[in-house]
């Protein structure tokens, strides 16, 4: 019956969009990632993790120079006495953070790919 | 449409409406089928697709409208009158359109109507809850959608088939 075929093509384009929508959902979901950057609580910058870039955060004397490259964000350089940040390495994943305390200073990856770990003790 | 109802249309609207009610009564009694929050069958779409089929579009959505109203009147309540309301219409409209097509059988023409349920609710929450976040939600429900009006649609095909109401 031509009827059933066309009932049965209407079925398999809902079902190819619900996969080709799910897909491009998960696609822009990962491509999202970006390092959010606060001093003090108020926002200083978004910066896509996907593109390198260098970035000095905050102004004068105090200062942390945030690297961004190959997807993974690090500080490298601080004006602040300890270097705690620069010690704390390289992130790339959601959630992940790099904390200067002296500078106020907040970097933090939101969006993109999840750790296989719940949570990391350094 | 004539102007005025004859006793015996009246009684039949009565049949296929208390019908509807209890289908969308005994559906809230399977708690398999809210398990994820917007999966579900749509029992009640068998009578309004026999409505659409036997009683032509004006008087299925009159059936399908007094169907949301009292149903929520009862068991819901303000939210759960919006959302149902939103997909009720919009499933009807989809399914009066590939109907008018003439290309599917009751079984496409229920799957339609499943499928844009299922859209106008999700549609519906985007603007209540103002989050787009939903949409990565709407896969998941095309799919049920589908496979709940496949099934929802064979049934009412059978009904269409055997049962006398409305035959002229």
């Amino acid at each position: 019956m031509v009827k059933r075929k066309n009932d049965i093509l209407l079925i398999a384009v809902i079902v190819l969009a619900a996969a080709g929508l799910w897909l491009g959902l998960r696609l822009a979901q990962n491509g999202g990632a970006y390092v959010y950057v606060t001093i003090d609580g108020s926002e200083y910058g978004k910066y896509p993790l996907d593109t390198d870039a260098e970035v000095r955060i905050g102004s004068g004397g105090k200062y942390n120079l945030l690297i961004i490259k190959d997807g993974c964000a690090q500080i490298t350089e601080a004006s602040c006495p300890n270097k705690l940040c620069i010690k704390q390495g390289k992130i790339k994943y959601e959630g992940q953070s790099i904390v200067c305390l002296p500078n106020k200073v907040v970097v933090e990856i939101v969006g993109g790919e999840k750790s296989q770990f719940d949570a990391v003790v350094k | 449409m004539k102007d005025k109802f004859t006793a015996r249309e009246i009684a039949e609207y009565g049949l296929i409406l208390a019908l509807a009610m209890i289908l969308s009564y005994v559906e809230s009694l399977f708690p398999a089928f809210v398990a994820i929050p917007g999966v579900k069958l749509g029992l009640a779409n068998i009578v309004v697709l026999f409505a659409l089929y036997r009683l032509g579009p004006v008087r299925a959505g009159i059936v399908s409208g007094l169907r949301v109203l009292l149903v929520t009147f009862m068991f819901g309540n303000a939210f759960a009158l919006i959302y149902s309301l939103s997909g009720a219409v919009l499933s009807l409209l989809v399914m009066l359109l590939l109907k008018k097509t003439g290309r599917f059988s009751p079984m496409g023409v229920g799957v339609g109507g499943g499928v844009a349920h299922n859209i106008g609710q999700i549609l519906c929450a985007m603007v209540l809850l103002g989050t787009e976040r939903l949409a990565y939600y709407l896969p998941v429900l095309l799919v049920s959608g589908a496979i709940a009006g496949t099934v929802i649609g064979l049934t009412a095909g059978m009904m269409i088939k055997r049962i006398e109401i409305g035959k002229m």
